[in-house]
């Protein structure tokens, strides 16, 4: 009775997780098909690309196929071995396995957008933490007046809707001269009150004689905070940095607002860029959508814990 | 901690976030408040027009149009998410094996980012190539087209949503769930309840406090809505069937430079979600029951 019972909550647990995984697995795999294969109308559906297929699954029609694809690329790498001049032929490229991530990370620049994204992210993630931590010290273990009033100033904003703030952010960084800068893609976001939120809630359970016992033993403030209070918040960092580099890697409005020029571009507003003006280009669109989740996705596998707790405590989504 | 005696140092230790948050969250509100009564592109100097931008908001069919596509899409998304992820988390409750596993899969979706993945359900969707309607072929359904379809295209954007964002609710669910005391569950089975039985006079009451944050935390978010409709669909749809709020907001002040109109539509957004947090606090908070 148990056991069946399980069974049946299995069967429906995999079927879900097959939808949930199966785009994924359709990204992944179109990214490594050639144009022949995405763009076939009618009721067949090509699963596997012809790369990627163990030979025993093959049909003598996919045999035919592939060897006529070999002579071509042989005829073709002949054609491109002979000086420009003296080619008889104009033929095209057969597909090789990698065209497609080719095609979007040299000729479509989306190694720049991938250098200029992780740029923007580290700096993002490294100085709202360090920033964040020096204001929930301050919160946490010192006295001063309106201590709560600024408090609740910081906190009252968080319900401010994003979105609705986007036009005037927008207006004041024009003002400052700052539209089409690194500035305008990292000032705005290196204050994360979440995370000083995150950090006071931290502190405030560390003992209060550690910092009493560390100021009679003549620690200054900031060495408290380096030497003491850092070492021992690792764990909340590391979820909250997890929680911040996600934000700036997949954050797409607001790049998207403040930037126009290509030098400039983050991965999001690239991928967006592409698919509008790509047309059916499928093949190329998938691997730049694979190249885009690729650094999260394995960061993820590295650190499911912290990348569900970094979420599931925010309370926030995009 | 014990003397009285005053940090000044506080200070800078707050000046920069504090700097920032006012210089980038809390002064922009009074701007943009100014700014929605002129009319202004940037360029040249802002023209004071009074409560015109409200005026013209309410005769714009537009922006009705904008706020019945907003609640469309949030009256289906956030049902259809809260109970798919209930369902979910409601399975995974069960001393099975391999939870961890299911769990990494099912939250996938949402650590992914919503460019990459509207765009893989762009092809899925695809009249054409798309594997929807290969799939629906099989079983002799005619192709549709989707996203190009004025009545298919917000349900086309809905389903990808919900499962973008499934996981996260399904991890709520699944703490609020595990929360609830064992014992309830032991004593009712003596009694003899049955499966439904529990559900509805112990799961249901007691994780009422998690719904109702899911509740809101989605509602809120789906009146955002933006990427996956400016992705997806991004002209705001066949026959603007897919024109959100948020997207008609970018369309007016970022492609039109209608700065002060497109505000006047950032006000009346903050107000829905501004309606929402205080239906939370005067109506829905009282009701829910807190163990």
């Amino acid at each position: 009775m148990k056991n069946s019972y399980h069974l049946v909550v299995h069967f429906l647990l995999i079927v879900g997780a097959v939808f949930m995984l199966f785009p994924f697995l359709w990204m992944i795999t179109t990214s490594f098909k050639s144009e022949d294969e995405i763009l076939k109308t009618g009721k067949e559906i090509v699963l596997l690309p012809d790369a990627w297929r163990p030979g025993f699954l093959n049909s003598a029609e996919d045999d035919e196929r592939i060897r006529q694809t070999e002579i071509q690329r042989k005829a073709w790498e002949e054609q491109a071995a002979l000086p420009p001049a003296s080619r008889t032929k104009r033929l095209s490229k057969p597909f090789s396995t990698f065209d497609n991530f080719r095609e979007v990370w040299d000729k479509q620049d989306f190694y720049r957008y991938f250098l200029n994204t992780l740029y923007v992210s580290i700096t993002i993630t490294i100085t709202s933490l360090f920033l964040a931590s020096l204001a929930a010290y301050a919160f946490s273990f010192f006295k001063f007046p309106f201590k709560d009033a600024i408090f609740m100033l910081l906190l009252g904003t968080m319900m401010l809707p994003q979105q609705a703030l986007l036009i005037p952010d927008y207006i004041l960084l024009s003002k400052l001269n700052w539209v089409n800068t690194y500035a305008a893609l990292i000032v705005p976001w290196v204050a994360s009150i979440f995370s000083v939120f995150f950090l006071r809630q931290f502190f405030l359970q560390l003992p209060k004689d550690l910092f009493e016992a560390a100021t009679i033993d003549g620690c200054s403030r900031f060495q408290f905070y380096y030497k003491i209070l850092l070492p021992l918040s690792k764990p909340p960092m590391v979820t909250l940095g997890i929680f911040t580099f996600l934000g700036s890697w997949n954050s797409f409005v607001w790049p998207l607002i403040v930037t126009n020029d290509k030098e400039l571009r983050v991965i999001q507003v690239g991928l967006s860029y592409f698919n509008s003006e790509s047309g059916t280009q499928w093949g190329p669109l998938m691997a730049a959508s694979t190249l885009t989740i690729l650094p999260l996705v394995i960061l993820y596998f590295f650190a499911q814990k912290q990348f569900v707790e970094s979420q599931a405590t925010t309370g926030m989504k995009e | 901690m014990n003397d009285k005696k005053v940090d000044w140092g506080a200070y800078g230790y707050l000046f920069p976030v504090v700097g920032i948050i006012l210089c980038f969250h809390v002064l922009p509100i009074f701007y943009s408040l100014a700014i929605s009564f002129y009319e202004w592109d940037l360029m040249s100097d802002p023209q004071w027009v009074g409560l015109d931008n409200f005026r013209r908001l309410a005769d714009d069919p537009m922006f009705y149009k904008s706020l019945w596509n907003t609640f469309y899409y949030a009256m289906v998304s956030v049902p259809l998410s809260i109970f798919a992820a209930l369902g979910v988390a409601m399975l995974l409750n069960n001393p099975i094996s391999g939870i961890g596993i299911y769990r990494t899969i099912y939250f996938l979706p949402v650590i992914t980012s919503i460019n990459a993945v509207a765009i893989v359900w762009n092809f899925i969707y695809h009249p054409d190539y798309g594997l929807l309607n290969k799939l629906l072929a099989l079983a002799d359904i005619g192709p549709r087209l989707w996203l190009q379809d004025p009545f298919w295209a917000m349900p086309c954007i809905i389903l990808m949503s919900v499962w973008k964002g499934l996981g996260y609710n399904v991890v709520i669910f699944l703490a609020g769930l595990q929360n609830i005391p064992k014992y309830l569950y032991e004593a009712a089975t003596i009694d003899g309840a049955s499966r439904s039985q529990q559900f509805r006079s112990i799961t249901w009451p007691l994780l009422s406090p998690t719904t109702f944050f899911v509740f809101v935390m989605s509602a809120i978010g789906s009146f955002q809505v933006f990427s996956q409709i400016y992705m997806m669909t991004p002209r705001g749809g066949p026959m603007k069937s897919t024109m959100v709020i948020v997207f008609y907001l970018y369309q007016k002040a970022f492609v039109k430079f209608e700065f002060g109109y497109a505000l006047a539509i950032a006000f009346v957004l903050f107000l829905m979600i501004f309606g929402v947090t205080l239906f939370n606090k005067l109506y829905l908070e009282k009701k829910v029951h807190y163990s």
